[in-house]
């Protein structure tokens, strides 16, 4: 029946528009275009970092990489560029934002998002696949994952052990934020499944609001077939599926 | 003869100095010496090599671009082209770990960026000594954050590599990086300088006093590790990489370019006088307006300054125009500071003074070319035939020779190493790191690219003709075994000291090697690089010619990997075991004693019909797994084929049906045998197919379960051999 009703939604569906920011060093902006234009078949385009203004946007999404070469602290030079004023004030006024990796680190300089995302614990960067449970399905991000569903995503970073102080863990918790943590191919949070150290083993979260997300996994990596991963797919979906 | 000591601390010799003299009819001065010396060091002109690099074979029918320019390029159809090369950094890695192989990725990408491309997958190869000691570590953990740190900024994957280890690389560590790039066929760009008159324009980082001589030292041993010349490494900066390359893409998209060369070794000085010879012009190049990072810097250090992250573009004087805008738009430096001139000659300006006029012919074609002296090493003789009963006196348990060769750290998995690059992005990465080779796709196309590099330089030492063969041939079955067609060559040739005879013996018997394979396998060699002087005072490394290979999948459905799938599908052995044990892995662990040692063999013409019998299968029956046989010999392969990442699966082993005289074959590194793994009903059809084409053919057990079992000896769980395997590299 959900698939069904899922049918019916995609038929009746208008093409949304994403703006994904570029920051000198991002990397990843190309990955993102080819999976929401080739693969979803929704409008896209970039938006260089030195623009006032953007308009008609959906989604912005705040790609991988390095902005500005990750100097002073990664996503601290990025945070302050002329877009990102921008970006702020999209997202307060209710506008949906995706920070990957790079992104979420400048979502949280922006303030956009609590905490900070710090070196790895093993203080070297990490590529690879990871599981991570959806810990909050009722979001404009996940809708059409499963709670507490396993789903397996690439991580590639230097900087993606998140932390926060007890008072904030409470209130993210209370507030249902946290969207991802890492945890094992079985969907159990377990110490072995955390590849960065980050508390709680947290993957990814939302502001309080629930329109801004910042994940450190890359979807945008886990949405063909060919590349051994389809799982991310869903979450770009599930964005569509809000927004119609 | 008043400079003749400055020449001389310039690493010119005596001789070469007089030569000089009489090609200027006068004595150069201190700028002069400094900009000659540069280009007449081993690491740029080649002068021992460059002799025997002719007789290789560099023409395909797939070459648009062999030796000579920044990288080579083959045409793989719909209008695309691929830009590769290899490159050494061993030097620079050796006195500053971090940025020596940083810098390595940098310069090797700008060679491939250059001439048009974008480049779209890293590698690299590097050799290091004993593992378990901490100065060894230590080296390995700066090399591998300084290639990650480099390209992982970039956004280019690091997709595949090797990495070895062996005495003789004890202080003398290599650092191979390779890049690859693709370009239209109508959009591919060259370091020349035409038309006098054109403006020559500076680009991307500005110029200070790193890698100042880079080249001069890396054409030197290393007498000792206290007086390491630290200013000699250039400091590398990936940030500013990454806005170069993409304001230079948005350039090649415009009009007017007339030629464009990274400024690697030598800086200015090479590709100024590079880009004139290549056109048979001169050029004017004024240091005034050369964009400093050090205020007091002198014009020769900034003639041999190695800065990173600078390119040098001669542009058609009509289309100033867009040049300044795209630089400015990605916040680099875009200057005026020379322009193309009749007169061949290289001309520097400083101070409104000239303080370097000198004839372009005796930087890029004066220095003379050496036929060194060649004598073949006294240890090689005397290798005597392998015998059966020797073999079958030696005591060994099968189960501990396997358990001890996956902790081996040659043979162990390099996943702690490749976990530190991004491989993904891009997300073109079908087939990642651990498999035979890399395979990246080419989106809007069924193509896909695959990429191996090895070398295996036990058998080099022992052979440097047959070893560096080898080298081609595993190359070659790395990407058969990927579902590929093996295109062409670049090489990364390490050696030692060229003035010892018998080094040079190795180089030239090397090169003998690797043009026979290139030709008969018909993968032409379209670019490289020669690094020589790798020695210190305990020694020379091994011969270590490092073949990186590129490869086509015409129809990625073709795309084949390593990894055993299916229960109860059967083990194929394509190609006959034989007693080869020549530099072996298992050596290592049994008692053989120095009177047996094998010679290697290769019988290259078998090896390709093997190939394309391999090639052919693909392409007719349904096959689960290929994967090639190469160090620690079947058993190994058959290990790393249950190691599937997605799902561990066991296998079981007939030894009956292996029909070996001895168990120990099963650990014999014979070139040109492959595992493949399909279901029963194929495996019978691939068999008559095998023996219509003359093909050596063997169903040798069977997949399934979670044990490696050979069938009277023992049986382990797979998964126990998997953490041994994984958790052994010595990091």
């Amino acid at each position: 029946m959900k698939l069904l009703n899922n049918i019916k939604l995609k038929l009746k569906m208008r093409k949304i528009n994403f703006g994904i920011i570029q920051f000198p060093g991002s990397n990843c902006e190309q990955d993102c275009f080819n999976v929401i234009k080739n693969i979803l078949k929704q409008n896209c385009k970039y938006i260089w970092h030195d623009l006032n203004s953007f308009r008609n946007i959906d989604c912005i999404i705040i790609p991988g990489g390095f902005s500005y070469g990750d100097y002073l602290r990664t996503g601290a030079i990025a945070a302050q560029s002329k877009i990102s004023s921008k970006i702020k004030n999209f997202a307060n006024q209710g506008g949906t934002v995706v920070g990957i990796c790079n992104g979420f680190q400048i979502l949280t300089e922006l303030k956009l998002l609590p905490g900070i995302l710090l070196r790895n614990k093993s203080l070297n960067f990490i590529c690879k696949n990871t599981f991570i449970k959806v810990e909050n399905n009722e979001t404009r991000f996940t809708n059409l994952y499963e709670h507490n569903q396993a789903i397996r995503i690439p991580i590639a970073h230097a900087e993606g052990n998140f932390y926060l102080n007890k008072n904030e863990i409470d209130s993210i918790k209370k507030n249902s934020q946290i969207i991802f943590t890492y945890c094992d191919s079985e969907g159990n949070s377990t110490f072995e499944s955390n590849p960065n150290g980050s508390i709680l083993n947290i993957a990814g979260l939302s502001n309080k609001n629930g329109n801004v997300l910042g994940l450190m996994p890359h979807p945008e990596r886990a949405s063909e077939k060919i590349l051994g991963n389809v799982d991310g797919k869903k979450l770009f979906e599930s964005i569509i599926n809000y927004i119609n | 003869m008043d400079n003749l000591p400055f020449a001389l601390e310039n690493g010119l010799t005596e001789k070469e100095y007089k030569i000089i003299i009489t090609k200027l009819s006068r004595e150069p001065n201190k700028n002069e010496i400094g900009v000659i010396a540069a280009m007449w060091s081993e690491h740029c002109s080649y002068k021992s090599s460059k002799f025997y690099l002719n007789q290789l074979p560099t023409r395909g029918k797939r070459v648009i671009q062999g030796p000579g320019e920044n990288a080579g390029i083959i045409d793989i159809g719909d209008n695309q082209c691929l830009v590769f090369k290899i490159e050494s950094h061993n030097h620079p890695s050796f006195i500053e770990p971090y940025q020596g192989a940083a810098t390595g990725v940098g310069g090797i990408l700008r060679d491939v960026f250059t001439m048009g491309a974008r480049p779209i997958a890293l590698m690299n190869s590097l050799r290091f000594g004993n593992p378990k000691k901490n100065s060894t570590k230590r080296l390995i953990k700066e090399v591998v954050s300084g290639i990650a740190g480099y390209g992982n900024c970039m956004g280019i994957p690091t997709v595949g590599g090797e990495i070895y280890f062996d005495n003789s690389y004890k202080g003398n560590p290599l650092v191979n990086a390779f890049a690859l790039g693709i370009t239209k066929k109508n959009k591919i760009f060259k370091g020349r300088a035409d038309g006098p008159g054109n403006p020559v324009f500076y680009l991307g980082a500005k110029t200070g006093k790193d890698g100042i001589k880079g080249a001069i030292m890396a054409s030197d041993i290393f007498e000792s590790e206290k007086n390491l010349d630290k200013p000699t490494v250039q400091i590398g900066d990936p940030f500013k990489e990454k806005l170069l390359l993409e304001a230079c893409l948005e350039l090649f998209n415009t009009e007017g370019i007339i030629g464009i060369q990274d400024m690697g070794a030598a800086g200015l000085t090479s590709s100024g006088s590079e880009m004139a010879s290549r056109s048979n012009n001169g050029i004017l190049l004024d240091l005034d307006k050369v964009p400093k990072r050090d205020l007091d810097i002198s014009a020769y250090e900034m003639l041999l300054s190695e800065s990173q992250e600078r390119m040098l573009l001669v542009l058609n004087k009509k289309n100033r125009k867009n040049i300044n805008k795209i630089f400015k738009k990605w916040n680099l430096d875009s200057t005026q500071i020379g322009e193309v001139i009749s007169k061949k000659n290289f001309i520097v300006k400083y101070n409104n003074k000239v303080v370097v006029d000198i004839p372009v012919s005796i930087l890029t074609k004066g220095c003379p070319i050496y036929k060194r002296p060649i004598k073949k090493p006294k240890s090689i003789k005397g290798l005597k035939k392998i015998n059966n009963a020797n073999l079958k006196k030696t005591k060994y348990d099968l189960k501990n020779l396997l358990i001890k060769l996956l902790k081996d750290e040659n043979i162990c998995s390099r996943e702690w190493i490749y976990n530190q690059f991004d491989y993904m992005v891009g997300t073109n990465t079908i087939t990642v790191p651990g498999s035979d080779s890399a395979v990246i796709r080419i989106k809007g196309t069924k193509k896909g690219v695959c990429l191996t590099t090895n070398c295996n330089s036990s058998y080099c030492n022992l052979d440097p003709n047959i070893g560096t063969s080898i080298a081609v041939a595993e190359s070659c079955r790395n990407i058969i075994a990927s579902g590929g067609e093996p295109l062409a060559i670049t090489n990364c040739l390490n050696f030692g000291n060229p003035e010892n005879s018998e080094i040079m013996w190795q180089f030239v018997e090397s090169i003998k090697g690797l043009s026979k394979a290139a030709k008969i396998f018909k993968t032409p060699v379209v670019s490289g690089n020669v690094s020589l002087y790798n020695e210190n005072k305990q020694g020379s490394i091994h011969p270590t010619p490092v073949i990186s290979m590129v490869g086509l999948i015409d129809d990625i459905k073709y795309l084949k990997n390593q990894w055993f799938k299916n229960e109860d599908d059967d083990i194929l052995l394509i190609g006959k075991l034989k007693n080869d044990f020549a530099g072996s892995q298992v050596l290592k662990y049994i008692n053989l004693k120095h009177k047996i040692t094998s010679p290697l063999t290769l019988n290259i013409k078998k090896h390709l019909e093997i190939n394309n019998f391999i090639y052919k299968i693909i392409r007719k029956f349904d096959i689960a797994s290929i994967h090639d046989i190469s160090e620690g010999g079947l058993l190994i392969a058959i290990a790393e084929s249950c190691f599937n990442p997605e799902k561990l699966i066991g296998a079981t082993i007939d030894q009956k049906m292996l029909n070996t005289d001895n168990e120990l074959k099963m650990f014999a590194e014979t070139q040109g045998c492959y595992i493949v793994s399909a279901k029963k009903s194929e495996s019978t059809k691939i068999k008559s197919f095998a023996k219509k084409n003359n093909i050596n053919v063997r169903i040798v057990g069977t997949v399934g379960g979670d044990a490696l079992s050979i069938k009277d000896s023992f049986s382990l769980k797979v998964s126990k051999l998997y953490d041994i395997w994984r958790q052994s590299f010595p990091s």
